[in-house]
C-alpha cells in the first residue's frame, strides 16, 4: 500500500483519487491552495450571476472525502524535492509521497501590457479571482474585456448579468478564431451585439491606464483610442500553472513534460491536466491528432481515469477516444464532435445549414473524396453524444450521417426538428437525393 | 433593461403592493349585527332555539370589530357547550362552527353593499400590477432568467422570502382553523361564485373554499403567465404549463362549480385518492349515490384514476404525467413555486428522511381508509384499538391541513416548492414507486459532457442531485421526479433529457468509464 499524494484538487486530480480509492486501498492525500473542497470551476461565472451559490459548486457533500479516506490538505505547494520523495508545504508540515501526482491547472495568460498589474485587472480562473472580481465590478460603469474565447464570452455574460456595460476587445477578425468557421463566428458576434455588447473585432490591447489610486481607469487599443472602464478583464487564454516546479528536477517546458502514461523524467512523478505536456501529442485511434496540452474540463477527467488504473498496478497509456467538446455563448449553446477545424483543412469539404432564425446551425465536415465524416458541430441544437461517437468512430459517410440525423437529436420533446429542412437543403445540391430513414427518440 | 421597462415593473410592483393592501384592509371593514332571521338562516333546526336564547344579548347590537362579534358569539357557544358537557348531556354539545356562516351573513355597512369596488380595488389591482411586473419579460432575449435569484431576499430565504412564508403560513392557518376571520374575503368572491355555480352561499354552506380555489386559480394562471414568458425558448416548458394552467382553471375550478350548478358533486375530477384522502368518507360516498347515475360515474371515475390510470400512465410517461402537468398541487408548485425551485434541501440526509415520510404517509393513508371501510362495512368504529374516526381527525389535520395545505405552501419560499410533494403526498409516493420499477420514462444523461457545474441540482425542485447522475453517464430514475424538466432547461451544455423509451434502456448503472476515454476500453480487450 503506498501514499500517493495529488497536487491539486480540480476535476483531474480528483477523478484520479476517486479512481484510486474505487481500485484499491492506497493512501491518498490531495493537496490544494486554492479551496478547502473540490468545486467546479465551470461554475464560477454562476456563483456571480446568482444562479447559484459555492455550496452548490461542490459536487460531493463535504462529509465524502473522510468517508472514501481521501485527505485533504489546504496549503500552497512552494517545493517539491523529488530525491527525498517530499513535498514542502507553506505553513504546513512537509508530506512524504511514494507517488506523486501534479495536477495544478492552469493560470490566465498575461503578455506584459502595461499596467496589467493594475487594481481592476485581472484574468478568470480560480476562486480567489472570483471573490477579486466580486470586489472590483461592484458599482462599476464599464468594462473592458481583453480575447474572444470561451472564458472573455463568459465574463461577457457576467458583466452584462449586472447590467454592466461591456466592450470586448477580439484581436482576430471573429469571435474564437480559428475554431469558428465564418458563419458561426458571425453569429456569436450577432448574438454578443444582441445582448448590448460593444464587440470590437481586429483590435488589440496596447495599454492599461492607471488613475491617482492606482486603479484602473481606461484601456489604450490599437487605434490610439482611449475607452474608459473601471475593470479590465484578460481573457486571453490560459497556460500550465508550473511556476512553482522550477525550483524541482521535475522537467518542465510550457507545462510538465509526460509521456503516454502520463510519466514525467522522474520516476513515481505523474502529471495530468491542464498542467501536463504531452512531448508526443496524443493520436486518437482514427488517426487525429491532439493537441500536446489539453485544456479542456473532459480530458481532465479522461487522463484521471486513465491514471488511476496505472497507479492501482495496470499500466495503461493515454488514448483518447473521439474528441468533443461543449460550451454555451450567452443563449447559444455549442457542442462539437471530432475535428471541425477551420480554416478546412486540404481535402476535407463541408456541409452547413443554419435556420433562417440565426441562432441554430449544423455543420459537417467530411474527407472530399469518400465522404467519410471528420467533425459535426451544432449550435443551438442538442446532439446526443452517444450517437455521434458511434459515427465518427465507424467513419460513417455523410449521407449516412444525414440519413440517420433524427437519432442524434436531444433535445426536448415538442422542439422544432430540423432534420427534415437539413437533409432538403442537402438535396438541392446533391446528385442523389437522401431520404431519413430514422425518428428522433432512444434507439430501440 | 431599458429605463421604460424598468418603470413599467416599478409601476407594477406598486399597483399590486398597494391591490394587497388594499385586500387585506377588507377584513376589517365590516361591520356585523346579529338578528334572529340571520340565525333562522345559518343554525340548524335542533340547535335553534338554544343558540339563539344563548345569543340573545348580542341581538340587535352593531359591532364595528369583527374580533369582538366573534368572540362574543363564541364565549356564548361555549357556555352553552361547558353546560352541557357539565351534565353530561353529550348528544347536545353543537359541534358546527356556526361562527363563520354566522358572523358573514351578519356583516354590514359600506363594505358589503360595494362589494363589486372593492373587488376590483384589491384583487384587481393586486393582478393587474403583477401582470405589469411579469410582463416586461417578454422584451428580453429569450434564454435562462436565474440572475440574482441567489442575491435577492425575495428568492435566497431574506427578509422578503421569509415575510412571505410567513403570511402564507399565516393564511392558511387562519382559512384551516379560523376562517370566521375570513368572512369579508369571501364576501368578496360571493358574486363570483353565484355567477359560476348559482350558489349562494347562504346558511351553512362552507365557501372559504371558494375563496381559497379562486385565489389559488388566480395565482396559478399569473404566475403561469410567468413562466411561459420566461421560458418562451423551451416548448416543452411553454406546453407543460399550459397543462397545469389549464387543468386548474378548467377542470379543477370551473368545472367544479358547473357541477354544482347542475347539482351533481362539486368534485375535482383530476383529484384522486390518495391525494382526494376523504374520498372514501361516508359523507363523500353519499353524495356520490344520491346524485344518481352521474355520481355513481363520477365516483367510478375517481377510483379508476388510481387503478388504472397511475398504472398505466406512468408506465408510459412516468409521474410526470399526473405530478406536473396534472395535479393541482404541482400546479402552484410549477407557477407560484417558479422562484423558490432551488431551495429544496439536496442532501442525502434529506434523501434518506423524505424516503421514510413520504412512504409513511402513503401507509398511513392506507390504513385510515382500510379503517373507513372496515367500519362501514361492519359498523364498528374500533379497529385493532384505535377509533377510525381518529384516524380520519388525525389524518386530516396533521396531513391534510398542516402538511399539505400550512407547510405545503406556507415553506415555498423557505424550503422550496414541493415539501409536501416530497415528503408527504401518498399518491407521490404510490406513482414514484411505479415510476421507479416499471416506467418507460427516464431523464438520460448525454454520454460524457457534463461539467459538474451544479444547476440541473441547483434547480431541481424535488431535491435530487442530478449532477450525481449526470457526471457518472448514470440516468435520473428516481421515484420522486415529476419530470418538470427544468434541469434540462438550465443545464447549460444540453447533458439531460428527458424521455420515454424501453424500460430496459434505462441505464441505472453508472458507467465505470466514461465516453470519451479508450485508453481502458482497449486495455480490457
Amino acid at each position: 500500500m503506498k501514499h500517493i499524494v495529488i497536487i491539486g484538487n480540480g476535476f483531474a486530480g480528483i477523478t484520479t483519487a476517486r479512481h484510486i480509492r474505487q481500485q484499491s486501498d492506497h493512501r491518498i492525500t490531495v493537496i490544494s491552495a486554492e479551496s478547502a473542497h473540490f468545486f467546479s470551476r465551470t461554475a464560477l461565472m454562476y456563483i456571480y450571476m446568482g444562479h447559484m451559490t459555492y455550496q452548490h459548486t461542490k459536487p460531493y457533500e463535504d462529509w465524502f472525502w473522510k468517508k472514501n479516506r481521501i485527505d485533504l490538505v489546504q496549503a500552497y505547494v512552494e517545493h517539491v524535492d523529488t530525491g527525498n520523495k517530499a513535498v514542502w508545504l507553506r505553513d504546513y508540515a512537509p508530506i512524504m509521497y511514494d507517488t506523486l501526482v501534479i495536477a495544478t491547472g492552469s493560470k490566465p495568460n498575461k503578455f506584459g501590457w502595461p499596467g496589467q498589474d493594475l487594481a481592476g485587472v485581472q484574468g478568470l480562473y480560480s476562486l480567489q479571482d472570483l471573490a477579486l472580481m466580486e470586489q472590483h465590478t461592484a458599482n462599476i460603469k464599464r468594462a473592458v474585456v481583453v480575447g474572444g474565447g470561451l472564458i472573455g464570452i463568459e465574463m461577457a455574460e457576467m458583466l452584462r448579468s449586472r447590467h454592466i456595460d461591456v466592450t470586448f476587445l477580439v484581436r482576430e477578425s471573429m469571435f474564437w478564431y480559428p475554431i469558428l468557421p465564418a458563419e458561426e463566428g458571425q453569429m456569436i458576434g450577432r448574438h454578443l451585439r444582441e445582448h448590448h455588447v460593444d464587440l470590437r473585432m481586429k483590435t488589440e490591447l496596447r495599454e492599461i491606464l492607471p488613475d491617482e489610486a492606482g486603479r484602473v481607469r481606461a484601456v489604450r487599443i490599437g487605434t490610439g483610442e482611449e475607452i474608459d472602464c473601471q475593470f479590465v478583464g484578460l481573457t486571453v487564454g490560459v497556460s500550465p500553472n508550473v511556476d512553482f516546479l522550477q525550483s524541482s528536477e521535475i522537467a518542465t517546458n510550457r507545462g510538465v513534460l509526460v509521456n503516454s502514461y502520463f510519466e514525467t523524467n522522474v520516476p513515481d512523478v505523474y502529471a495530468i491536466g491542464d498542467c501536463a505536456q504531452f512531448s508526443q501529442a496524443p493520436t486518437e485511434a482514427g488517426g487525429a491528432e491532439r493537441k500536446p496540452i489539453e485544456q479542456i474540463w473532459y480530458t481532465g477527467r479522461i487522463h484521471g481515469e486513465t491514471l488511476a488504473k496505472t497507479l492501482c498496478g495496470e499500466r495503461t497509456a493515454y488514448e483518447p477516444g473521439v474528441f468533443f467538446n461543449s460550451a454555451k455563448f450567452f443563449d447559444i449553446e455549442y457542442q462539437t464532435y471530432g475535428q471541425v477545424v477551420s480554416p478546412l483543412p486540404e481535402g476535407v469539404a463541408t456541409f452547413f445549414w443554419k435556420h433562417p432564425d440565426g441562432v441554430h446551425c449544423l455543420r459537417i465536415n467530411y474527407v472530399a473524396d469518400d465522404e467519410q465524416v471528420v467533425g459535426i458541430h451544432a449550435f443551438g441544437i442538442r446532439l446526443r453524444h452517444a450517437v455521434c461517437d458511434e459515427w465518427l468512430r465507424n467513419s460513417r459517410s455523410l449521407a449516412y450521417v444525414l440519413e440517420h440525423l433524427p437519432l442524434a437529436n436531444f433535445d426536448p420533446e415538442f422542439f422544432r426538428q430540423h432534420e427534415a429542412a437539413i437533409i432538403s437543403q442537402y438535396n438541392q445540391q446533391a446528385t442523389v437525393p437522401l431520404r431519413l430513414k430514422a425518428k428522433k427518440g432512444l434507439f430501440q | 433593461m431599458s429605463n421604460t421597462t424598468l418603470l413599467i415593473r416599478r409601476a407594477g410592483l406598486g399597483l399590486f403592493l398597494l391591490g394587497f393592501t388594499m385586500f387585506v384592509v377588507t377584513l376589517t371593514l365590516s361591520q356585523f349585527r346579529l338578528t334572529t332571521s340571520i340565525l333562522e338562516q345559518t343554525v340548524k333546526k335542533e340547535h335553534l332555539a338554544v343558540v339563539q336564547q344563548a345569543t340573545a344579548p348580542m341581538v340587535g347590537k352593531l359591532y364595528s370589530s369583527q374580533f369582538s362579534f366573534i368572540s362574543d358569539f363564541k364565549t356564548a357557544i361555549n357556555q352553552l357547550n361547558n353546560g352541557y358537557k357539565e351534565r353530561q348531556q353529550w348528544d347536545k354539545v353543537i359541534y358546527n362552527n356556526y361562527a363563520f356562516s354566522v358572523t358573514k351573513a351578519a356583516s354590514n355597512g359600506f363594505f358589503p353593499d360595494n362589494r363589486n369596488l372593492f373587488f376590483w380595488l384589491s384583487i384587481g389591482l393586486a393582478l393587474l400590477g403583477a401582470l405589469l411586473y411579469i410582463i416586461p419579460a417578454s422584451f428580453q432575449l429569450p434564454g435562462i432568467k436565474n440572475n440574482r435569484l441567489f442575491q435577492h431576499p425575495a428568492t435566497s430565504r431574506g427578509w422578503i422570502g421569509i415575510i412571505v412564508g410567513g403570511f402564507l403560513i399565516g393564511f392558511y392557518i387562519v382559512l384551516y382553523f379560523y376562517p370566521e376571520y375570513l368572512t369579508n374575503w369571501v364576501l368578496l368572491v360571493d358574486p363570483l361564485n353565484e355567477t359560476l355555480s348559482g350558489n349562494r352561499n347562504v346558511g351553512a354552506s362552507a365557501s372559504q373554499w371558494f375563496l381559497y380555489g379562486t385565489l389559488y386559480t388566480a395565482c396559478i394562471v399569473v404566475m403561469g403567465i410567468r413562466m411561459l414568458i420566461n421560458y418562451r425558448h423551451s416548448p416543452y416548458q411553454q406546453v407543460r404549463t399550459a397543462s397545469v394552467m389549464f387543468f386548474q382553471t378548467a377542470i379543477a375550478f370551473l368545472l367544479t362549480e358547473l357541477l354544482v350548478r347542475l347539482n351533481l358533486p362539486g368534485q375535482d375530477l383530476k383529484n384522486m385518492w390518495p391525494l382526494d384522502y376523504s374520498y372514501f368518507f361516508d359523507y363523500r360516498i353519499d353524495e356520490h349515490l344520491r346524485a344518481g347515475t352521474l355520481g355513481i360515474w363520477m365516483l367510478v371515475w375517481g377510483i379508476a384514476l388510481f387503478v388504472i390510470g397511475v398504472p398505466v400512465l406512468v408506465y408510459f410517461f412516468g409521474k410526470r404525467w399526473y405530478c406536473s402537468w396534472v395535479c393541482g398541487c404541482g400546479g402552484l408548485a410549477e407557477t407560484l413555486g417558479d422562484p423558490y425551485r432551488q431551495l429544496s434541501d439536496k442532501s442525502l440526509k434529506a434523501w434518506k428522511f423524505e424516503r421514510y415520510s413520504v412512504h409513511g404517509v402513503l401507509a398511513f393513508a392506507i390504513v385510515m381508509t382500510l379503517g373507513v371501510g372496515y367500519t362501514a362495512i361492519t359498523g364498528s368504529t374500533s379497529l385493532l384499538g384505535v377509533s377510525t374516526y381518529d384516524l380520519c381527525s388525525w389524518y386530516g389535520f396533521g396531513v391534510g391541513s398542516i402538511f399539505a395545505g400550512v407547510v405545503g405552501t406556507g415553506f415555498y419560499p423557505l424550503m422550496g416548492s414541493r415539501v409536501w410533494c416530497r415528503f408527504g403526498c401518498p399518491l407521490a409516493a404510490y406513482l414514484g414507486i411505479v415510476q421507479r420499477f416499471k416506467s418507460r420514462f427516464r431523464i438520460t444523461t448525454n454520454g460524457g459532457q457534463c461539467i459538474s457545474c451544479g444547476n440541473c441540482s441547483t434547480y431541481c425542485e424535488m431535491g435530487i442531485d442530478v449532477r450525481w447522475y449526470a457526471q457518472r453517464g448514470q440516468d435520473i430514475v428516481r421515484s420522486s421526479c415529476v419530470g418538470c424538466g427544468i434541469c434540462s432547461a438550465v443545464c447549460p451544455r444540453g447533458v439531460l433529457n428527458l424521455e420515454n423509451g424501453p424500460v430496459a434502456t434505462r441505464q441505472t448503472e453508472p458507467f465505470p468509464i466514461i465516453l470519451g476515454n479508450n485508453s481502458v476500453r482497449v486495455r480490457s480487450e
